[in-house]
């Protein structure tokens, strides 16, 4: 970077707010999927709006791309620096700004952790819902940028459900105000295009959030079944019986061996384990957990357990939500995968899975999100092994193939990022991916924010969509357009 | 029109007639009459496509003729939003009515714009299924206007407005682009969420073919918990008591109307075994006063308001006004001020604090009365929307203030509608 723009950007946050040197650019040169990895020019450490304002402003007029990070906790590689941009880190924004119980709104910066949230209302008996497994670490810039869900957004919604209102700098610099604390402001929901926009549109400087009152009650059953068949026959049970669970997770036999290792769950050894988690008044939950029993033993359940107190609760929890990391329990290296399907075509999926995985002679294994048939199938592999890693990253991709057969998609929760960008064109057409871009030349029409993200090819923002013409290296059959 | 219009445009007109009639066949064709006036503007022609595809076609025959389009469902909300510069063509969404897939065990249903929420409701129904929301006018009302117009009722407070409910969408753009976004399940996050962009924006960025949602299971039983308030500052205090509490009411509702003390409706969806705690809670908080059961009629109340504005056309007005919760009481007083004895109001607030005000008398005052109240709102972080105004009413944008997102809202315009095509200046900001 010209030694110019580096003074004018060091002006802007102070000498301990830029990271040029090499050996401390490495910490920021990826996100939590760490198969990426790129130095950017160098890191800002901003500590309030005016600052990302005046960042933005120089990038803008110098062109150079910019990425925003929050904890760099994503699983897509959204926050991967470009090389030839500076990375805007937003973890000094960090305050909360505003607690409104009447209202059950909070006002916090992007830095802010997700579960610091909860912290600060849970007094009141108040939480935020979206809890993304990392929610210890994850900040909530992060989680607007990526629409974060996690495993109780099957009832209680995903982050876009609960931003009401977003503080956002725009890629040439302009502040602007989208939603509010109120519903329904005047004009388009931007706000709502903001959320999962993975960084592309602007960098959002304050979140206006909706918190909800703890529930009277809640309880926790864990079901162990013979295979991942009866588990979801019980899943789809459970649904058509009309409720509404909080959450509804599945471990198959692979995942509860590595969460055992890892945490010591006191799991049943079994093929695969259901967690269902019920709540609401008293009364209701109580009624309706005796029927969730009843329905897990009609399918086949040799088990069940319902964790009452909140000890019990935490300890179930413990192994799910440690499920990825403990697959370094029982293998040196793994790739996770984010695919949706709908709930009914689980066990045609899931029988998919079993047989490439067999061909490949790659393990998979499944932990989800079975309430709103949100796989992570985790794929084990030992890089060191010759021909491991490619096998491991052609079978990933092919169980894509098979959430979009099956009529679902690429990515639930994880964002598509730098990852998926080339399934992008499997799940979508090519005017439909236009017609996206469209909105992003509103935002961004030198596509500065977080560029070569999301999509497989950009767009210039100056053209007009045409007919779409084979590159002479397409016709020629030596490359070929995902 | 008073001055006619331009031989230039009599021709574009007949050029696109003669292009509409061989895409969607003549009897689908028609010439406009008083009965397609939106906002006092009178079309010239009505285009009713079969398919989606005929229906981009349709639009994009318009969009280079220059011609502008006015999108239309069950036309029950066409008088929402500010009157358009321009109307040349109708282009509805009355024969684009089929269920495309309805796949019940995964709780989603795909239907084209123009099915009604009544059929809608009545297929799910069979199912013990439902589209989570209460929409005003349900049985003229089709799934595209809904979406378009964001109308959503009291239910809202559990299950969230049209935003929470959409999860997919398939979008005409004036240039013929027929574009899908979101998808059919639940949980996913590939891509930008255009549903929620084409939600609640009037058909000004394309026109919705079809829409994707996420459905809830019909409750097992329902009650509804009716209690007089004191006074509104009873009412303010006691709605903030209940959405403090651990009820999982499914709906919650405050009913104004000028010199009469205010009245609370609780609406719970539960099982037998869940509803009588819930009630004997609700009891407690709301004691000392007396509580009835007064069954589900109450929840018309806010449709009752928008449909006595539409029928009492001249001298009445509604507005939608939307507040954060704890600020009901002030909103009343606000308005009772404003008003001042010289025009009679009710309203139906939900705990949302989105709501709407019914406003009877001499349309004269309502101008001020409406601009005041806004101002107010505005200044607080709230919002009102003109849903309804007499022709003798003085002007008054539709919308109000959208803030500093405008010029970005323009830019979205910009990118997918350039020369205007759609709802010419009935959106916010002259959009």
């Amino acid at each position: 970077m010209d030694a110019r723009i580096v003074e004018e950007l060091r002006a802007i946050v102070g000498p301990d707010g830029l990271i040029t040197s090499a050996e401390e650019l490495r910490t920021y040169d990826s996100d939590a999927l760490t198969n990426f990895r790129v130095m950017p020019l160098g890191v800002l450490l901003p500590e309030s709006t005016q600052q990302v304002q005046a960042i933005v402003r120089v990038c803008h007029r110098e062109r150079i791309p910019f990425v925003a990070r929050g904890s760099g906790t994503g699983l897509s590689g959204g926050a991967l620096p470009v090389e030839t941009g500076v990375v805007i880190c937003l973890t000094r924004m960090n305050r909360i700004l505003e607690i409104d119980l009447p209202n059950a709104r909070v006002v916090a910066e992007p830095g802010v952790i997700n579960l610091d949230i909860t912290g600060r209302v849970m007094a009141e008996e108040y939480f935020y819902a979206p809890d993304p497994s990392s929610q210890s670490v994850c900040s909530i810039g992060g989680n607007v940028a990526e629409n974060s869900g996690g495993a109780h957004c099957l009832k209680y919604g995903f982050t876009t459900t609960h931003v009401l209102g977003l503080e956002i700098v725009l890629p040439d610099g302009t502040l602007v105000h989208l939603g509010g604390k109120a519903l329904d402001a005047a004009g388009y929901d931007l706000a709502g295009v903001f959320v999962g926009s993975e960084g592309t549109l602007g960098i959002a400087t304050k979140v206006i959030l909706r918190i909800v009152k703890r529930p009277e009650c809640v309880q926790t059953l864990l079901a162990a079944f013979p295979s991942t068949n009866e588990a979801g026959a019980a899943v789809s049970d459970i649904i058509a019986a009309g409720m509404l669970p909080a959450a509804i997770e599945m471990m198959d036999r692979l995942s509860i061996q590595a969460a055992e290792a890892a945490v010591h769950a006191n799991y049943p050894d079994c093929g695969a384990l259901l967690l269902v988690e019920l709540d609401g008044p008293v009364a209701e939950v109580q009624y309706l957990m005796t029927q969730v029993n009843k329905i897990c033993r009609n399918n086949g359940a040799w088990e069940v357990r319902v964790a009452q107190s909140d000890v019990e609760r935490a300890l179930v929890w413990k192994g799910r939500k440690a499920a990825f990391a403990a697959m370094g329990r029982i293998s040196p290296n793994y790739i996770v995968q984010d695919g949706v399907i709908p709930r009914t075509a689980l066990p045609q999926v899931m029988s998919q899975i079993e047989q490439l995985s067999k061909e490949a002679g790659v393990r998979v294994a499944n932990v989800f999100h079975a309430g709103d048939g949100n796989l992570h199938p985790l794929v084990l592999y030992d890089r060191r092994i010759d021909g491991q890693e490619a096998a491991a990253e052609a079978l990933s991709y092919k169980i894509l193939e098979i959430c979009i057969a099956a009529g679902g998609s690429i990515t639930g929760e994880h964002g598509v990022g730098e990852d998926k960008k080339m399934a992008m064109s499997k799940m979508f057409s090519e005017p439909d991916l236009e017609t996206m871009q469209r909105v992003r030349c509103a935002f961004d029409p030198l596509q500065l924010s977080n560029p070569t993200k999301l999509f497989p090819r950009p767009r210039l923002c100056g053209e007009q969509p045409g007919k779409y013409v084979v590159h002479p290296l397409e016709a020629a059959g030596i490359a070929e357009r995902f | 029109m008073d001055a006619g219009i331009s031989s230039q445009s009599t021709h574009a007109i007949a050029v696109f007639e003669n292009s509409a009639r061989a895409i969607v066949g003549g009897q689908y064709v028609r010439a406009a009459n008083a009965g397609d006036i939106v906002g006092g503007v009178q079309p010239q022609i009505v285009v009713e496509p079969g398919t989606e595809q005929e229906l981009a076609q349709i639009l994009k025959l318009a969009n280079d003729g220059d011609l502008a389009v006015i999108p239309r469902g069950g036309g029950s909300k066409a008088a929402w939003g500010n009157p358009p510069q321009r109307a040349e063509v109708v282009l509805s969404t009355a024969r684009l009515n089929a269920f495309v897939e309805y796949a019940w065990s995964d709780l989603t249903v795909t239907v084209e714009a123009g099915c009604t929420v009544k059929q809608l409701r009545e297929t799910l129904a069979q199912v013990g299924q439902r589209l989570a929301l209460d929409p005003l006018w349900p049985s003229r009302a089709t799934v595209g206007g809904v979406l378009s117009s964001n109308d959503s009722g009291s239910l809202r407070l559990r299950f969230g407005s049209l935003r929470d409910l959409i999860i997919g969408v398939t979008l005409a753009l004036p240039d013929g682009t027929l574009a899908k976004s979101g998808g059919k399940v639940v949980k996913n996050v590939a891509g930008y969420d255009l549903p929620k962009l084409a939600t609640g924006a009037l058909g000004t960025l394309g026109i919705i073919t079809r829409a994707t949602f996420r459905l809830h299971p019909m409750p097992q039983e329902t009650c509804t918990v009716s209690c007089l308030m004191r006074d509104v500052g009873e009412a303010q205090r006691l709605l903030l008591a209940v959405q403090s509490s651990k009820l999982a009411h499914s709906a919650l509702q405050i009913r104004f109307v000028t010199s009469m003390p205010p009245q609370m409706d609780v609406l719970f969806e539960a099982t037998q075994a869940g509803l009588a705690a819930q009630v004997e809670q609700l009891k407690a908080i709301l004691a000392p006063s007396a509580v009835i059961e007064p069954g589900p009629a109450v929840w018309n109340a806010r449709q009752e308001l928008h449909s006595a504005a539409r029928d009492n056309a001249s001298n009445s007005a509604l507005a939608k006004i939307s507040i954060l919760p704890a600020q009901i009481a002030e909103t009343y007083e606000t308005l009772l001020a404003i008003t001042a004895n010289r025009v009679h109001f009710q309203a139906v607030v939900q705990a949302t604090g989105v709501g709407c005000v019914y406003l009877e008398g001499a349309p004269t005052e309502f101008g001020h009365a409406l601009q005041s109240l806004r101002a107010k709102l505005e200044a607080a972080g709230g919002s009102l929307m003109v849903a309804h105004r007499p022709t003798n009413m003085a002007a008054l944008d539709a919308w109000g203030d959208p803030g500093d997102a405008l010029p970005l809202m323009r830019a979205v315009k910009q990118q997918f509608d350039p020369k205007s095509t759609l709802n010419p200046g009935r959106f916010v900001g002259g959009i």
